[in-house]
């Protein structure tokens, strides 16, 4: 059951990491742009790409962020419960919230996109005349990765309630890792910046 | 520290009943319960899924829908077609393509940058070398090195914890005071979210309406004095009773001025010139703020290059941390706008308003009110959470007050600021515990930390007082 979980997690890694790329695609358009624009030569695509390297960027990240226990909790209560309590409350509030609302995401993104993608609708916010269709349709793509992982989460919860521990997660790097924050505030006392 | 777990436990369980206690004695019997009621019971039931922790944004898509398969209900229509689909698939598009929001993760990633690269020990070395000679000089040197940093990222993120790594260790060799020492890093750690460019005056521009243009100018003076005051109150305790921050050794105070020039000429100043760039282009409307933001992360990308500071892997590692720490940011908006379409629709907003404005206030008693809410909030939620959820139900109620939503934003931002530094909540001091020696305690850190947060109590009160500490920039700017 451990393996099943961790692969599960392993796709929304890959998938979210393969497209938290876009950042990086996102700054290089977005300077382009503002640089092309003072030298009096503006594209007409800069604006309709950057949005959608940005919707994709955070859209993409949220199955990921999910498998790295990442989206913000109000940890008040939840922190001085036991485990197997946690995972009670999570299993319960899954079933009841998470999946009818990300059901719901993905059903009415599949609608939404369908649409636009049955009159291969082009972008009306500029003249650049991109197609959108494949942007919309990462609403209801997003909406069952996010589904996939919810499932690893609710074996988590059974599985945590079983044996009152919590099932491990892959390793990550992480916002406040103090190892190797270390290693980034050590690196200047090596090279000596001193004097 | 059972104690204190004890107490939150009782707190949280306390609400939890006060809530339920409230639903039984308020709520009349299910046939004459009206949408009003409706909008109440997803308002408490909110309330509840975040004290059981439950992830926020998906509780708040959850009701969105839930209650909205309810509130957007006709009669003789499948509950496929239901409205409420299409409008929860418009709010979520609405975020991906929203041209405000689109600097979040350009500025997170800056700031991830600038922090992985190093550039901060760098920093503090000049200025702890420049300033060696002022009272209590480590401490004025990290409250200013954060300040600098601050500016160039825009969330807090780990600056508590590199600070602690960083200066703790020296402060304490130079037999500094733990409490001072603890306090200036875990106070000068928390100005990131203040100083411009501040991710949560992004998101507040976005959900207000207010440019963030305005609100950069305007954060810009209660910042810069904010760290004043720090500064001002470490050098007068220092000066009052050298031991707290006894003075550095000769040696280390005796190093030339040629030396000190140029640690501050490659150190200093080409961060120091960066930030100028960015937040002198957007305040000059140069560019706009995403323009600005990429410009300033590829700069800090070229920056750290020329320190020889920015490996492959460190490279990748801020790659995937704004990937995340965005998706965190802006599911929560999908979470809130879907959730307040639904809310909306249910005339739960009206009802707070018609109750809110039943109880006779004048303008400066609401803005005490919501001030006060606000910070109580900011106790155990993160400020993420308070500025996409709870601060829009205030927003409608402004111009009724005639309250300039640009000054209540100000004073919001300087607000959640000080409830990062209120124990026993404050997650600084716990950042900074861990990576502190084993023989500083919590306790320690929160007493240090008690005369910051008064400083930051005493400087929301002079801006509440005098609005122009924050307006007078932008108003001189732009009007």
């Amino acid at each position: 059951m451990n393996s099943f979980l961790l692969s599960i997690d392993r796709i929304s890694a890959w998938v979210g990491k393969a497209f938290a790329w876009t950042i990086v695609l996102l700054t290089v358009v977005v300077g382009y742009e503002v640089i092309v624009r003072k030298l009096g030569a503006p594209t007409n695509w800069a604006f309709d790409v950057s949005s959608m390297l940005f919707g994709v960027l955070f859209m993409m990240a949220g199955a990921y962020t999910l498998s790295r226990n990442g989206h913000v909790r109000g940890d008040l209560l939840y922190r001085t419960l036991s485990p197997r309590s946690q995972a009670w409350m999570d299993l319960v509030l899954y079933i009841a919230f998470f999946i009818p609302g990300i059901a719901a995401l993905f059903y009415a993104g599949w609608e939404f996109a369908g649409k636009s993608w049955a009159i291969k609708e082009a972008s009306s916010v500029t003249g650049s005349g991109l197609p959108v269709y494949p942007f919309k349709a990462i609403i209801p793509v997003a909406g069952a990765f996010l589904l996939l992982q919810a499932l690893a989460e609710m074996i988590r919860c059974v599985l945590c309630i079983r044996t009152g521990r919590w099932p491990g997660r892959l390793h990550d790097v992480e916002e406040a890792d103090v190892e190797q924050l270390k290693t980034i505030v050590q690196a200047v006392d090596l090279k000596g910046v001193r004097r | 520290m059972r104690v204190l777990r004890l107490d939150t436990r009782t707190i949280g369980f306390s609400v939890l009943g006060l809530i339920l206690l409230a639903y039984a004695l308020f709520l009349p019997p299910p046939s004459q319960i009206t949408n009003g009621h409706m909008g109440m019971m997803m308002l408490g039931l909110i309330v509840v899924a975040i004290l059981l922790g439950f992830p926020i944004a998906f509780t708040l898509m959850g009701l969105g829908i839930l209650f909205g398969l309810y509130a957007f209900w006709r009669p003789g229509l499948p509950i496929s077609e239901n409205p409420v689909f299409d409008q929860m698939v418009l709010r979520t598009y609405g975020v991906m393509t929203n041209d405000i929001i689109i600097s979040v993760p350009l500025f997170i990633f800056m700031g991830y940058i600038v922090e992985r690269s190093g550039i901060i020990d760098r920093l503090f070395k000049s200025l702890e070398l420049s300033m060696a000679r002022v009272p209590a000089a480590l401490a004025v040197a990290t409250i200013a090195t954060c300040a600098v940093f601050a500016a160039a990222t825009g969330i807090v993120g780990a600056v508590v914890t590199l600070m602690g790594l960083l200066v703790l260790p020296p402060m304490l060799k130079a037999g500094y005071d733990v409490k001072l020492a603890t306090g200036a890093i875990a106070a000068g750690g928390c100005l990131g979210i203040l100083i411009p460019p501040s991710v949560m005056l992004i998101l507040y521009g976005a959900t207000a309406g207010v440019s963030v243009v305005q609100l950069y100018a305007g954060a810009l003076i209660p910042g810069i004095m904010l760290a004043l005051l720090f500064i001002g109150y470490v050098m007068l305790r220092a000066k009052l009773n050298p031991k707290l921050a006894p003075p550095l050794p000769m040696e280390e105070r005796n190093v030339s001025r040629r030396v000190i020039a140029r640690m501050l000429v490659t150190s200093f100043l080409p961060l120091a010139l960066l930030i100028m760039a960015v937040l002198g282009s957007i305040t000059a409307g140069w560019a706009t703020a995403s323009e600005a933001a990429a410009l300033g992360a590829i700069g800090a990308i070229l920056l750290a290059l020329a320190y020889r500071r920015l490996s492959w892997e460190r490279f990748t590692d801020s790659v995937f941390l704004t990937s995340r720490t965005t998706a965190m940011v802006c599911w929560l908006l999908v979470g809130s706008w879907v959730f307040s379409s639904t809310f909306a629709v249910l005339g739960g907003q009206h009802i707070l308003e018609q109750w809110v404005f039943s109880l006779d206030l004048s303008p400066a008693g609401f803005l005490f009110m919501s001030q006060v809410l606000i910070f109580l909030l900011g106790w155990p939620l993160d400020w993420t959470v308070i500025i996409i959820i709870f601060v829009p139900i205030f927003l409608p109620m402004l111009t009724h007050f005639g309250i300039d939503p640009l000054f209540f934003g100000l004073l919001t931002a300087l607000n959640l600021q000080t409830a990062f530094l209120s124990p026993p909540m404050a997650m600084a001091a716990y950042y900074l515990k861990g990576v502190a020696p084993p023989h500083v305690t919590l306790a320690q850190i929160f007493m240090g930390m008690v005369p910051f947060m008064v400083i930051q109590i005493l400087a929301l009160v002079l801006l509440a007082v005098f609005p122009a500490i924050g307006l007078w920039l932008p108003n001189a700017l732009y009007k």
